[in-house]
C-alpha cells in the first residue's frame, strides 16, 4: 500500500515538476545565468549515496545564490526532493529551501504549493517540522497576502496533531506568527472552522510534552506582539502552568501572565479557598512574587525583571514584597531595618551593641503565620538574597522602576537598596547605586542609612566611588550632623584617593546648595574661626581646604547670613577660587562688593527670555534685509556672527543655538566673499592669490557643514536640508573655482558628473522638503536639471556660477533643542613640569579621563588623538567599556592611551586631544528617508555619496610632556 | 500495601546525635552517624544494639549515608563500623570525605589525649573506616546494588553538605542532612528538583523562626570591625575551626581588600590550615561569585590573612585575630581574651551560640568581671559583640525547599519538640500532606502508593493509539489487551499473541439478547424499518442489511422474526461478541427505546 501511495505521489508530482520546467528553461534564456542551478541539477544528479548528495548541498549551502536565479534553484531542490528517498537528504533540501526564500527580493509565493504538496506527503517527523520551518519562513515573507498565510496556518492546524513534539512545535511556531489578528480578516476569510486561533494554540497548553507547551506561549506571547488581544479565559490557563515541572514553560507562563496583567489590569478574579475577590494585576502580581522563589534561576530572573514593570499594583501589595515578618521561637521580632529606625527616631545611639538586643518581642498568634503565603510577601527579600548575582540585579533594577512610580514604595525601599551596597559583587553595588540616585528625588536620608551610604565611599573601585558622589549630589540630608558626617567621609576619601578631586567638590557643590540652612550651623567649625583668636590662614592649594569653602560658598549663595561668619582670608579665597574654579563657585552678593552678573532668575522660561528674543531677532533681521547691496549684507552678517558669539559665552543654555546659527552664517558669508572675487571676471588662470581664497572658503564651508551637521544633537531633518544645500553650494562653488583654474577639459567631466549625481541624490534624499527651498540654489538647479544633463562641463560651469549668484539665501529654522557636543579633558591636566620618561621602543600608558556632553553613540564616534612633535598622529580608538554614562547626555571616557617613539635628546611636548569621527553615510539624513527610495538609490549610483569619513576635533588640546629615553645598554 | 518505615535513633525531636534508619521496599539504610555533644557517656553515639544484638550490622544494614562533616552527623562513624562492626558501603560527598577525618581525629584527641578517656576509637580505625567510604558527586546516581539507588544534591550548610535522595523502585526518600536555603559569602543555597519522593527527611533547626536579612548582619559585622580597627583597636573573633570561619575570612577578605585596609588579619593555626587547603580544592562546591573568580583568584587563597603566632597578640597597632575554640572556653582564643580585655578600644566579636558555663557566655550575658583559675579576677573593659551567622534554614527555608521537591509525606528531624510542633501543623495546613516527627527510637510507617510500571508491546500501542484521536494526557484511555505477569514483571500485549505465547486456543464468548418490539407488519418490512432506524443514528458506523433479513452494525447481528403467539409483536435477536460489549449494549438500549414512528 504505502509502496502504491509513494508512486502514486511520484507520478503527481513529476508531473508538476516538468511543467515547472519549461518555465525554468524559459526563464533560463532570460537570466542568462542559468550556471548556479544547473551545476547543481548536474551535481545532484551525479551523487550516487546520499552521503554525496548531502555533500554537495552542503557545499552549495556556503555560497550565496543571486536573487535571479533563486527560483530556478528551488526548482531543481524540490525535483530532487520528490525524488528522495532518504531522509537527512530531504531535510537539509527542505532546510535550504528556506534559507532561499528568505534572500531577499524574491518573493517566495511560487513554492508555497510545492512546499504544502511536499508536506502532506511526508512521513519523516524531522523532514516534517523543517518543512514547516520553510513554511514559516515562507509566509513571514509573505505579510501582505492574507490567504497564503490563512492556507499556511490550516497547514499547520492540521499537523498539530503530530506525534512528534518538533512538528508541533513547529505548527504552534508558525500560527503564532501567522495567526490572523485582526477580527475583521478572520471573518472575510471565514473557512469550514472558524479558526479561533486562540483557543487551537490553548488547547497545547497541556500538551504531553514540554516543549510544546513552551511553544503554545511563545506562540501566544507572539500573538500579542503581533496586535492581537488575548483572551481574559487565558488567565487561569496560564496560572496553572506556573506550576510545570519544567523552567522553560514556567518562564514563559510568567510572561504570558504578566502580558494579561497589562491587558486587563482592572479585572476582577476569585481568590481560590475564599469568596474573595482581589483585580487581577494585583494577583498576578502575587503569583510573580511567588516565582521570585522558584528553584529555576531563570524563571527566578524573569519574574524579577517583569515585576518591575507592572505599576498599576496596588500600594499594600507592593509594600508587602519588602516585609519578611521576622520571627524567632514563635514570637514576633523586629527587623534590623525598623531597630535601626527605631533607635533613630528615640534620639539614642549607639546601642545595638547588647547580646539579645534582637530579642523577640510579642508572642505571635500561630495561627496567623503563614509561611509561605500566595500573597506578595517577602518577595524582593528574596530576590536581593537570591544566590544568582543576575537575579539581585534584576530585583535591583525592578525594586528601581517601582519606587520611581511610588514614592511611598521608594521610602520603604531605601533600607533595602542600602543593604545592597554592600554586595559582593560589584556590578551589583553599582547598580544599586544608580538606581538610588534615579529615585532620590523622592527620599531622604536617615542619618544611620547615610553613614551606610558613606562607608561604601572607600571602595577602591573607581566606579563605585564616583556614583556615589553622583548620588550625594542629589541626595537630601535632614540633619546638619549627616552634612558634617558626608563633609568628613569625602574628605577622608579625598586623602585616600587624590584623583577623585574633581568629582568631589562637584558632590560637595550641589550637597552645600541643596542645604544651605544645615551648613550655616556648621561654618565656624568648618572654616576653624574663633571668635577671639586670629587662626592661621589655611593653605590655598589644599584640596580638602578648597572643598570646604566650595560647600560653603555654594550654601551661602541662598543664605544671605553667612558671609557674615567669613574671616578676611575667606573673602579673599573666594575671590581666587571664584576665578580659578569658577564652574564650582557661583557668584556671591558679598558686603562691599559688586556683584559681576545678576543671576538670571529661573522663573523666566526660555522663551520670554530676553536673550532668546535678542536672538531671534537678530536673524530675522538677517533674513529679511536680503537685498541690501552686497557691502551691507556683508557687514550685517559680520556683525550678527559677532553678536551671535558673544551671546553664546554668556548665557550657556543658547550656547548650542548661537554657536549653530554663527557657523551657519560665516557659511554664507564666506560664500558671499568667494562670489565676490575679482577672480570672476579676470582670465582664470592668472589670479591664483585670489583663487586661494576662493577655494580655501569652499574648503571652510564643507567642513562646517560636517560640524554643523554631526556635532550637534537635536538637529531635526529640517536642519539637516538646509546643511546638506549649503555643502551643495560649496562644492558647486568648488567646481567653478577649479574650472577656471585648471586647463583642459578632462578632469571636469569627472567633476560636473560627480555634482550632478549628489544634486540627483540631494533632490532624492530630501523630496519632501524641496517645495520648502522656493528660489534656493538647488531650486533653480533643479529647474535647469534637463539642460544641465545634456550640456558641456563648461556650460556646466556657467550655469551654475550664475545660479549661485542669483539664488537667495536660506532661512535657517531653528528646533526646540540644540546642544553643542562637547568635551573636556579632565586628565592629562597638562600643567605638570616633569616629563612623562620612558623607554624608547617601549609603551608608556597615559591615563585619559574626560567628560563628553551631548554625544550621541559616543562609543563609535569619539576617537583619542595623540599628535607626536614629529607630526606623527596616532588615533585610538577607546574600548566600549571605556564610556560611562553618569547621566543624560553625558559620558565619561576613562582610558588609557598607549605611547611610544624612538628615542629623543629633549623632553617634548605632545599633544592629546579628543576627535567626533562621522561618516556621512550614518548621517541623520540618510536615516530618515523613507526605505524604498533609498534602495532604489543605493542601486542607480552606488558609490556618490557613500564613505566620506572624517573626523572633528572637538576638545581643546592638551600638551603632554614626554621623554622617550634611549635604552640602555 | 508497601510501607516505608523510619526509625531514629538520635535526632529524634532532638539536636545532635544525627542517625536514622530508613527502611524502604525491603532495602535499610541508616542516614547519618553522629555523636551527641552534650553527653560524656554511652549516651553520646545512637544505641546501634536497636538494628541488632547479636551479628555483624552489615547483615542488617544496605548502605551508610553521610550527609556532612559535621560531628553530630559524623562523629560516631569510627565507633559504628570499626568497634560495633559494619563493612557495607558508607557513602559521603568528596570534601566530607576529605574533611571528615581532620574531624574525626580532632574529636579523637580531644577525648583520649586531653579528657584521658580509654576505650575510644583509635587513629587506625578512624582510617580503617576511611576506607570503606565511597565518595559521590552531586547530582550522580549511585547503584548500591540492582535496585537501590542514592543521589546528592546541593545543600549549602558547610563544604560538601548535600541532601540524599535514596530510591527503590518507584519509592523514594529524600534526606536533607542539614541545608541552608539562602547563600552566603562561600556556599551556595540548597537546591533541589521536583522529584516527588514519598517521604522528605528534613532538619528543623529553626522551625519558629523566620530570620532578617543576612546583609544587616553582614553589613554590621563589618562596620563594628572597621570602627574598631580605625579606632586602633584589636578585634578577636572566636571561631570553631571549619565552617563559619571561612565564611567570615572571606567577608573580611573582600572588604579589606575593597576598602583598601591595611591592618594585619590573623587566623590561628591549627585545623584550618590543612581544611582550608581542601576548600581551595572544591571550587565547585562554593557559590557564584568564587566559582566565577576562582581564576583570576582563588578567593581562598586569602592575601590579608596570615598565620597567627604566639608573640604577635603583643604587637602594637590595629589587628584581627580569629582563633579557636569559639565559645573562649579554653586554648588560645581564652589567652587572647585575657590579653586584650583590659582596654576598651578592642572588642570581641562571638559569632555564633554560646554554651552555659564558658567565658563566652559570661560576657554575653553582660558579665563585666570574669574570675579565672588563680582567684585572679580579670576586669573585661573591651567591647563585647554577637552576631549570629548560622547556616540552616529557618521555616520559610524549609517551607520553600518542600514546595520544590513536593513530597508526599514530609517527617521533621533533628530539631526541638515543641518547635517541630508548629512547623508540622503548619505544613499539613499549607500542603496538605501528613507529616511526623517520631522521637528517638519510635518508628513511623509510611503507607505508599507506589505505580507500578507496565510494557506494552509496540504493536498493541500503535495499534490502539491509531484507533482514538490523539493522546490526551488530561483523560485516562481505555485499551484492551492482555496482562501477563510472569518472572517479576508485568506486560501488556495483544489477544491474539498472548493466546499464541500462552498455547492457549482461542474462545469466542457472545451475549445474545431478545428485544420486543410491537410491529404489526411483516417481518422483512420491520428489519428494514430497523435498518432505516439504526443507519440514520449510528453514522460513523458501517450498518448493512445482508440479503438473508439479517443487519450487522459492525460484528454484531440482528435478526428478526414473529413472535410465536403475538404475530403483531417481532422478537429481534442482537447478538455480539465481548469485545463489542459497549457497542451492543448501547444498541439493545437503543432499541428497547422502540422503533420511531415511520412516516412511510
Amino acid at each position: 500500500m504505502a509502496a502504491h501511495l509513494k508512486k502514486r505521489v511520484y507520478e503527481e508530482f513529476t508531473k508538476v515538476v516538468q511543467q515547472q520546467h519549461e518555465d525554468l528553461s524559459a526563464k533560463k534564456l532570460r537570466l542568462t545565468k542559468p550556471s548556479k542551478s544547473a551545476a547543481l541539477h548536474v551535481d545532484l544528479c551525479k551523487a550516487t549515496s546520499p552521503a554525496d548528495a548531502l555533500q554537495y548541498l552542503l557545499q552549495f549551502a556556503r555560497k550565496p545564490v543571486e536573487v535571479e536565479s533563486v527560483e530556478g534553484v528551488v526548482r531543481i531542490l524540490l525535483e530532487h526532493y520528490y525524488k528522495e528517498n532518504d531522509a537527512s537528504v530531504r531535510l537539509k533540501i527542505a532546510s535550504l529551501l528556506g534559507l532561499l526564500s528568505k534572500t531577499a527580493g524574491f518573493s517566495p509565493d511560487c513554492i508555497v504549493d510545492d512546499a504544502i504538496n511536499a508536506l502532506q506527503n511526508e512521513k519523516s517527523h524531522q523532514v516534517l517540522a523543517q518543512l514547516l520551518d520553510t513554511l514559516l519562513v515562507i509566509g513571514t515573507k509573505l505579510t501582505e497576502n492574507p490567504s497564503v498565510r490563512m492556507r499556511l496556518v490550516e497547514v499547520a492546524c492540521k499537523h498539530l496533531t503530530d506525534s512528534s513534539h518538533g512538528v508541533r512545535n513547529k505548527c504552534l511556531q508558525l500560527i503564532g506568527c501567522l495567526g490572523p489578528v485582526e477580527k475583521g480578516a478572520a471573518k472575510e476569510v471565514e473557512n469550514q472552522a472558524a479558526k479561533d486561533v486562540q483557543k487551537i494554540i490553548g488547547d497545547h497548553f497541556s500538551d504531553q510534552d514540554p516543549r510544546v507547551r513552551t511553544a503554545a506561549i511563545k506562540a501566544m506571547l507572539q500573538l500579542h506582539e503581533r496586535g492581537l488581544k488575548l483572551q481574559q479565559a487565558i488567565y487561569s490557563q496560564a496560572c496553572k502552568l506556573l506550576a510545570d515541572d519544567y523552567e522553560q514553560v514556567r518562564s514563559a507562563a510568567v510572561q504570558l501572565i504578566w502580558v494579561l496583567s497589562q491587558l486587563y489590569p482592572e479585572s476582577i478574579v476569585p481568590i481560590p479557598s475564599s469568596n474573595e475577590e482581589i483585580r487581577l494585576v494585583d494577583d498576578a502580581f502575587g503569583k510573580i512574587c511567588h516565582m521570585v522563589s522558584d528553584g529555576s534561576w531563570v524563571v527566578r530572573v524573569q519574574a524579577a525583571k517583569l515585576l518591575g514593570s507592572m505599576q498599576q499594583v496596588s500600594s499594600h501589595f507592593l509594600e508587602q514584597t519588602l516585609d519578611k515578618k521576622l520571627m524567632s521561637d514563635l514570637r514576633r521580632k523586629r527587623t534590623a531595618h525598623e531597630r535601626a529606625k527605631e533607635l533613630y527616631s528615640s534620639g539614642e545611639f549607639s546601642s545595638g551593641r547588647k547580646w539579645g538586643d534582637d530579642a523577640p518581642k510579642e508572642e505571635i498568634d500561630t495561627g496567623a503565620v503563614n509561611l509561605i503565603e500566595s500573597g506578595a510577601c517577602g518577595a524582593f527579600v528574596h530576590g536581593l538574597e537570591d544566590e544568582m548575582y543576575e537575579v539581585r540585579i534584576a530585583a535591583v533594577e525592578a525594586l528601581c522602576m517601582l519606587a520611581q512610580s511610588s514614592p511611598s514604595f521608594a521610602e520603604k525601599c531605601l533600607d533595602f537598596l542600602v543593604d545592597m551596597f554592600n554586595d559582593e559583587i560589584e556590578e551589583v553595588r553599582l547598580q544599586s547605586i544608580h538606581t538610588m540616585r534615579k529615585i532620590s528625588n523622592n527620599i531622604t536620608l536617615r542619618e544611620d542609612q547615610l553613614d551606610t551610604v558613606l562607608a561604601v565611599l572607600e571602595d577602591s573601585s573607581r566606579d563605585i566611588r564616583e556614583a556615589l558622589h553622583e548620588l550625594l549630589c542629589c541626595t537630601n540630608v535632614s540633619t546638619k550632623e549627616g552634612i558634617h558626617l558626608a563633609l568628613v567621609e569625602l574628605l577622608k576619601n579625598l586623602t585616600k584617593y587624590p584623583t577623585d578631586r574633581e568629582s568631589i567638590w562637584k558632590c560637595l557643590k550641589f550637597l552645600g546648595s541643596r542645604h544651605p540652612t544645615l551648613v550655616l550651623p556648621l561654618v565656624p567649625e568648618l572654616l576653624s574661626t574663633h571668635p577671639f583668636f586670629d587662626t592661621p590662614e589655611p593653605d590655598m592649594d589644599d584640596p580638602a581646604y578648597i572643598a570646604v569653602l566650595v560647600l560653603i560658598f555654594n550654601a551661602a549663595k541662598s543664605c544671605p547670613t553667612m558671609p557674615a561668619l567669613f574671616s578676611d582670608h575667606t573673602f579673599r579665597h573666594y575671590a581666587y577660587l571664584r576665578d580659578s574654579l569658577s564652574h564650582l563657585v557661583p557668584p556671591l552678593r558679598l558686603p562691599g562688593r559688586k556683584l559681576v552678573s545678576s543671576p538670571v532668575s529661573p522663573s523666566i522660561t526660555p522663551h520670554e527670555d530676553p536673550s532668546q528674543q535678542f536672538l531671534h531677532q537678530s536673524l530675522e533681521r538677517v533674513y529679511n534685509l536680503q537685498h541690501l547691496d552686497p557691502q551691507g549684507i556683508q557687514e550685517l552678517l559680520e556683525f550678527t556672527i559677532r553678536d551671535l558669539q558673544r551671546l553664546g559665552e554668556l548665557q550657556s543654555e543658547l550656547a548650542g543655538m548661537a554657536d549653530f546659527t554663527a557657523t551657519y552664517l560665516q557659511c554664507q558669508l564666506l560664500l558671499i566673499k568667494a562670489l565676490q572675487e575679482k577672480l570672476w571676471n579676470v582670465a582664470a588662470p592668472l589670479y591664483l592669490k585670489q583663487n586661494a581664497l576662493a577655494s580655501a572658503a569652499a574648503k571652510q564651508i564643507l567642513e562646517a557643514t560636517y560640524k554643523m551637521e554631526f556635532m550637534y544633537s537635536g538637529v531635526e531633518s529640517r536642519q539637516v536640508v538646509i546643511i546638506h544645500h549649503m555643502r551643495l553650494q560649496a562644492k558647486a562653488l568648488q567646481l567653478i573655482v577649479t574650472a577656471r583654474t585648471t586647463r583642459g577639459v578632462e578632469p571636469l567631466f569627472g567633476m560636473c558628473e560627480k555634482f550632478l549625481q549628489e544634486v540627483d541624490s540631494f533632490q532624492r534624499c530630501f523630496i519632501s522638503e524641496l517645495p520648502h527651498m522656493q528660489g534656493s540654489f538647488v531650486d533653480k538647479l533643479l529647474d535647469l536639471m534637463p539642460r544641465l544633463v545634456t550640456s558641456k562641463p563648461w556650460e556646466v560651469v556657467k550655469i551654475l556660477q550664475t545660479t549661485l549668484r542669483q539664488s537667495t539665501f536660506l532661512h535657517l529654522p531653528l528646533p526646540e533643542q540644540l546642544h553643542r557636543a562637547t568635551a573636556n579633558i579632565i586628565e592629562p591636566t597638562g600643567e605638570s613640569d616633569n616629563p612623562l620618561r620612558f623607554t624608547s621602543g617601549l609603551v608608556v600608558a597615559l591615563d585619559v579621563d574626560a567628560t563628553l556632553e551631548h554625544v550621541q553613540d559616543p562609543q563609535g564616534t569619539v576617537k583619542v588623538q595623540v599628535l607626536y612633535p614629529d607630526g606623527q598622529a596616532q588615533l585610538i580608538h577607546p574600548k566600549p567599556a571605556d564610556f560611562r554614562n553618569p547621566g543624560p547626555g553625558r559620558h565619561r571616557l576613562i582610558t588609557q592611551v598607549y605611547l611610544s617613539h624612538t628615542a629623543w635628546t629633549e623632553p617634548c611636548q605632545i599633544e592629546v586631544r579628543l576627535l567626533l569621527a562621522y561618516n556621512s553615510n550614518r548621517s541623520k539624513a540618510s536615516a530618515k528617508i523613507p526605505k524604498s527610495t533609498w534602495s532604489e538609490s543605493l542601486e542607480a549610483l552606488p558609490q556618490s555619496e557613500t564613505g566620506i569619513e572624517g573626523t572633528i576635533p572637538f576638545s581643546k588640546p592638551v600638551k603632554v610632556y614626554i621623554m622617550p629615553k634611549p635604552a640602555r645598554r | 500495601m508497601p510501607e516505608i518505615k523510619v526509625t531514629p535513633l538520635g535526632a529524634g525531636q532532638d539536636v545532635g546525635r544525627s542517625c536514622i534508619l530508613v527502611s524502604i521496599a525491603g532495602k535499610n539504610v541508616m542516614l547519618d552517624c553522629g555523636m551527641h555533644m552534650g553527653y560524656n557517656d554511652d549516651r553520646r553515639f545512637p544505641d546501634f544494639s536497636y538494628i541488632t544484638q547479636s551479628g555483624r550490622l552489615t547483615d542488617f544494614l544496605d548502605c551508610v549515608i553521610i550527609s556532612h562533616f559535621h560531628l553530630d552527623h559524623c562523629g560516631a562513624l569510627p565507633y559504628f563500623s570499626e568497634m560495633v562492626g559494619y563493612d557495607g558501603p558508607i557513602y559521603m560527598t568528596h570534601p566530607t570525605k576529605a574533611i571528615c577525618p581532620i574531624l574525626l581525629e580532632d574529636y579523637r584527641k580531644i577525648t583520649v589525649d586531653k579528657k584521658g578517656e580509654t576505650n575510644f576509637f583509635t587513629s587506625q580505625m578512624i582510617k580503617d573506616c576511611m576506607k570503606k567510604v565511597v565518595a559521590v558527586h552531586l547530582h550522580q546516581t549511585v547503584q548500591v546494588d540492582e535496585e537501590l539507588e542514592i543521589k546528592a544534591y546541593y545543600a549549602g550548610h558547610v563544604l560538601g553538605a548535600a541532601m540524599f535522595q535514596i530510591k527503590v523502585g518507584c519509592e523514594s526518600v529524600v534526606y536533607t542532612g542539614d541545608y541552608n536555603m539562602t547563600p552566603d559569602r562561600h556556599l551556595g543555597a540548597a537546591w533541589i528538583d521536583k522529584c516527588r519522593p514519598d517521604l522528605l527527611i528534613t532538619e528543623s533547626t529553626y522551625a519558629t523562626t523566620i530570620r532578617d536579612s543576612k546583609r544587616c548582619r553582614e553589613r554590621d559585622f563589618l562596620k563594628k570591625v572597621h570602627e574598631t580597627v580605625e579606632r586602633g583597636g584589636k578585634v578577636l573573633i572566636p571561631v570553631f575551626a571549619l565552617g563559619r570561619a571561612q565564611e567570615l575570612c572571606i567577608l573580611l577578605e573582600t572588604f579589606w581588600e575593597r576598602m583598601n585596609l591595611k591592618a594585619p588579619i590573623y587566623f590561628s593555626t591549627g585545623l584550618t590550615e590543612k581544611a582550608n587547603h581542601y576548600y581551595k580544592l572544591f571550587i565547585t562546591w562554593t557559590n557564584q561569585k568564587i566559582r566565577k573568580t576562582f581564576v583570576q583568584r582563588n578567593m581562598f587563597e586569602f592575601k590579608h590573612i596570615k598565620a597567627f603566632d604566639r608573640a604577635f597578640a603583643d604587637n602594637p597597632g590595629p589587628m584581627v585575630v580569629f582563633a579557636t575554640p569559639g565559645m573562649l572556653h579554653a586554648g588560645q582564643s581564652l589567652q587572647i581574651f585575657r590579653k586584650w580585655a583590659g582596654n576598651e578600644k578592642n572588642m570581641v566579636i562571638m559569632p555564633g551560640y554560646c554554651v552555659q558555663g564558658t567565658v563566652g557566655h559570661k560576657i554575653l550575658s553582660g558579665q563585666r568581671k570574669l574570675e579565672m583559675e588563680g582567684r585572679q579576677i580579670l576586669e573585661v573593659k573591651m567591647q563585647v559583640e554577637y552576631m549570629s551567622f548560622s547556616a540552616h534554614a529557618d521555616a520559610k527555608g524549609i517551607m520553600q525547599l518542600i514546595r520544590q521537591a513536593e513530597p508526599r509525606n514530609v517527617l521533621l528531624v533533628h530539631g526541638e519538640a515543641k518547635k517541630m510542633e508548629f512547623l508540622k501543623q503548619k505544613i499539613e495546613q499549607e500542603f496538605h500532606v501528613n507529616c511526623y516527627m517520631p522521637a528517638n527510637g519510635e518508628t513511623t510507617t509510611i503507607f505508599t502508593n507506589p505505580s507500578i510500571p507496565v510494557d506494552i508491546s509496540l504493536g498493541l500501542l500503535k495499534r490502539e493509539t491509531a484507533i482514538g484521536l490523539s493522546p490526551d494526557v488530561k483523560k485516562p484511555k481505555l485499551m484492551h489487551g492482555t496482562l501477563i505477569m510472569k518472572d517479576n514483571s508485568f506486560r501488556l500485549i495483544s489477544p491474539e499473541q498472548a493466546l499464541k505465547e500462552l498455547g492457549l486456543a482461542e474462545h469466542q464468548l457472545r451475549f445474545t439478547c431478545r428485544v420486543h418490539i410491537q410491529d404489526p407488519r411483516k417481518e422483512h418490512e420491520t428489519v428494514l424499518r430497523v435498518y432505516n432506524h439504526l443507519k440514520g443514528i449510528l453514522k460513523d458506523y458501517s450498518v448493512q442489511h445482508l440479503p438473508d433479513g439479517s443487519i450487522t452494525v459492525e460484528s454484531i447481528l440482528i435478526q428478526a422474526t414473529a413472535h410465536s403467539e403475538d404475530q403483531g409483536t417481532k422478537v429481534l435477536l442482537v447478538s455480539w461478541t465481548y469485545q463489542d460489549e459497549e457497542l451492543g449494549s448501547y444498541l439493545t438500549s437503543l432499541l428497547k427505546k422502540g422503533l420511531p414512528q415511520s412516516t412511510s
